[in-house]
């Protein structure tokens, strides 16, 4: 795995927990965090109001220098979002189930405040 | 609104279509679809759109962003779309209000500003005959669109103007230009010196719009006379300036042509030229040819023996149909090409085989073989073969053989008056032109004229299309000299005009 400045980390880790707080206050329940395996790793999974599986990738970002969160997504990370999603619903026997893929923004600015944006199932 | 909407042209030859650009944006991962068959420079234009977006300090959405221009099936290439493209976006992103029924032709550069585009003209045709009466062109092409009087063209310069337009409906002002303050050339007959019978040759051709061959030693003015031809026939009316401009804009020549001119134009390919070159082609984007950006003018060949084998056969279609059809796997496009054909070309290799020929350094067996190369079917369809001999001393001092172009074209303009009376109800309008079956039956010179004629006939000294053509040439030599049915005199100098030269 390549190495990851200790610094991304803590501010990807802050990002997913901003977005789970959101999810939880939006009535989602959270069913599982950093699922891994060795394709790969989903951020969130969570149960939506409405009787889906989310399967949640946050971006966060403290500027905009490299573009906006959701470019980082590229069509080959879309893919993989949609085969690791999958692969858990095989793994929980749920295949057949009703999922989608969402993708969460957390945008830090420099006074320490954030915004994040939120998009519904977006394959 | 999520959805924008707005009408580019995509051009097929001469022709066009008018393309609705739609814009969808959806929440999504960002990204950027192109639909409708694009080409790689229409591909391109995401990212020429999105730069000049945002350099023009508006919002690019970041979501997903489906474009399609339609109808989807036509393959649609180049950056004229760029505007159309951009406008649409923004008003898909709410950045602008809905759009009115506008063409948006234009490339943009990556800071805003409008390029222009090739075809501007063709394009403005298609609309105008789709109904859309308004269009968005780049200022660079501003001279080229007001030429399509009955729409209203806005020129701009950059994609803030177009957008504070669509806003506000302000804009700066719109620079009329003067249709008729076009300088077009500064040639002229006068600069020739000497040369009475090309001189004559010249004016004969352009009367009629018979075709032509110089032969002449290097140095002796073939080039000069074909070079002043236009320079003797008659400005081109609207309708054929439209023509000439809408194949010059396809082929994107303004360099060398201003899209208001009305002088004929003339194409001179070098010898070396390829046939697609000369009859038009191309694989995704067919260009015309020289032989249609010659369209009411004159296609200049120099040192034509020395053209690729078979270069100068290509011509033979157009000069007999007045179109080329070009027919490539994307399909079959139809470029006008009624032109005047000049040919040059030494007397032998070396060039010196005239007068006595003295110096001349070439085998007879070189020299017959240098012209034999333009012999054949091609050479059957010259009207007028003249030699051009090398200016001497008198020639140069007497000043009184240099008669100017505007003399020269008065005459070429009344003899055409006279013709054009005459096939008032025929389809027809030069004498070049008469069908071999009119000149049979009414177009007939007088009968002792065509005692000798066909007396050449019987002794095979004439073929059947040379006896026409030598009826064409004789009708306008009739025409120059006022003569109401071309006499024994006319056809016999009409005779000598295509015959004089042994090929």
């Amino acid at each position: 795995m390549p190495t990851v400045k200790k610094n991304n980390k803590v501010l990807g880790a802050f990002g997913e927990e901003v977005i789970v707080k959101e999810l939880i206050s939006k009535n989602f329940e959270i069913i599982e965090r950093n699922w891994r395996i060795r394709e790969g790793e989903i951020d969130i999974i969570a149960l939506s109001p409405d009787g889906f599986f989310s399967f949640v990738e946050v971006k966060t970002r403290s500027s905009l220098a490299f573009g906006h969160p959701f470019e980082a997504i590229t069509p080959v990370k879309a893919q993989r979002l949609q085969r690791l999603a999958l692969a858990w619903l095989a793994t929980h026997k749920c295949l057949g189930c009703d999922y989608r893929i969402d993708i969460a923004a957390v945008l830090i600015d420099s006074s320490g405040g954030f915004s994040t944006e939120y998009r519904v199932g977006v394959l | 609104m999520s959805l924008g909407q707005t009408f580019g042209v995509a051009l097929q030859g001469l022709g066009g279509s008018v393309v609705t650009v739609e814009v969808d944006i959806a929440d999504g991962i960002p990204s950027y679809t192109l639909l409708g068959l694009p080409d790689a420079a229409l591909n391109e234009s995401r990212d020429r759109v999105r730069a000049a977006i945002v350099n023009c300090a508006e919002q690019w959405p970041n979501r997903k962003v489906t474009v399609s221009l339609s109808p989807a099936w036509m393959p649609k290439s180049g950056s004229s779309f760029d505007l159309a493209i951009a406008v649409a976006i923004l008003a898909a992103n709410s950045s602008v209000g809905v759009i009115p029924e506008i063409i948006f032709l234009g490339e943009l550069s990556l800071d805003g500003k409008l390029r222009a585009v090739r075809g501007v003209l063709p394009s403005l045709m298609a609309a105008h005959s789709a109904g859309i009466l308004r269009a968005v062109v780049p200022m660079a092409n501003r001279a080229e669109a007001q030429l399509m009087t009955s729409m209203e063209i806005i020129p701009m310069s950059h994609l803030h103007e177009v957008l504070l337009w669509l806003r506000t409906g302000e804009r700066s002002e719109n620079l009329e230009l003067d249709l008729e303050q076009v300088v077009d050339t500064a040639l002229d007959f006068e600069d020739v010196a000497g040369q009475p019978l090309a001189r004559r040759a010249a004016e004969i051709a352009a009367t009629g719009g018979h075709h032509l061959l110089l032969i002449g030693p290097p140095g002796a003015g073939k080039t000069m006379i074909a070079d002043r031809l236009p320079t003797i026939l008659p400005a081109l009316t609207l309708e054929e300036a439209l023509e000439v401009t809408a194949v010059h804009s396809i082929a994107g020549s303004f360099a060398t042509r201003s899209p208001m001119s009305r002088l004929a134009p003339i194409v001179a390919p070098h010898h070396t030229t390829t046939r697609v070159a000369m009859v038009g082609g191309g694989s995704h984007l067919i260009k015309p040819g020289a032989c249609s950006l010659a369209h009411h003018g004159v296609l200049f060949i120099d040192e034509a023996p020395e053209c690729g084998p078979g270069i100068l056969d290509s011509l033979r279609q157009p000069l007999e149909a007045g179109t080329i059809t070009i027919a490539r796997a994307i399909g079959n496009l139809t470029f006008p090409a009624r032109f005047l054909l000049v040919l040059a070309a030494n007397p032998c290799p070396c060039g010196k085989f005239t007068g006595r020929g003295t110096s001349c350094v070439c085998t007879s067996l070189q020299v017959r073989r240098y012209l034999g190369k333009l012999s054949g079917p091609l050479m059957d369809r010259i009207d007028i073969r003249v030699h051009v001999d090398p200016v001497g001393r008198v020639d140069m001092a007497r000043a009184d053989l240099a008669e100017s172009s505007a003399t020269m074209r008065e005459r070429v303009i009344a003899a055409r008056l006279v013709a054009s009376k005459r096939f008032a109800h025929e389809p027809f309008s030069l004498n070049g032109q008469i069908p071999s079956r009119a000149l049979r039956t009414t177009y007939q010179p007088e009968r002792i004229a065509m005692n000798f004629l066909h007396d050449e006939l019987d002794r095979e000294r004439l073929t059947a299309r040379g006896l026409h053509k030598v009826m064409r040439t004789s009708w306008t030599l009739a025409d120059l000299y006022q003569h109401d049915r071309p006499t024994l005199v006319d056809v016999h100098e009409a005779y000598a005009l295509r015959e004089g030269i042994e090929l």
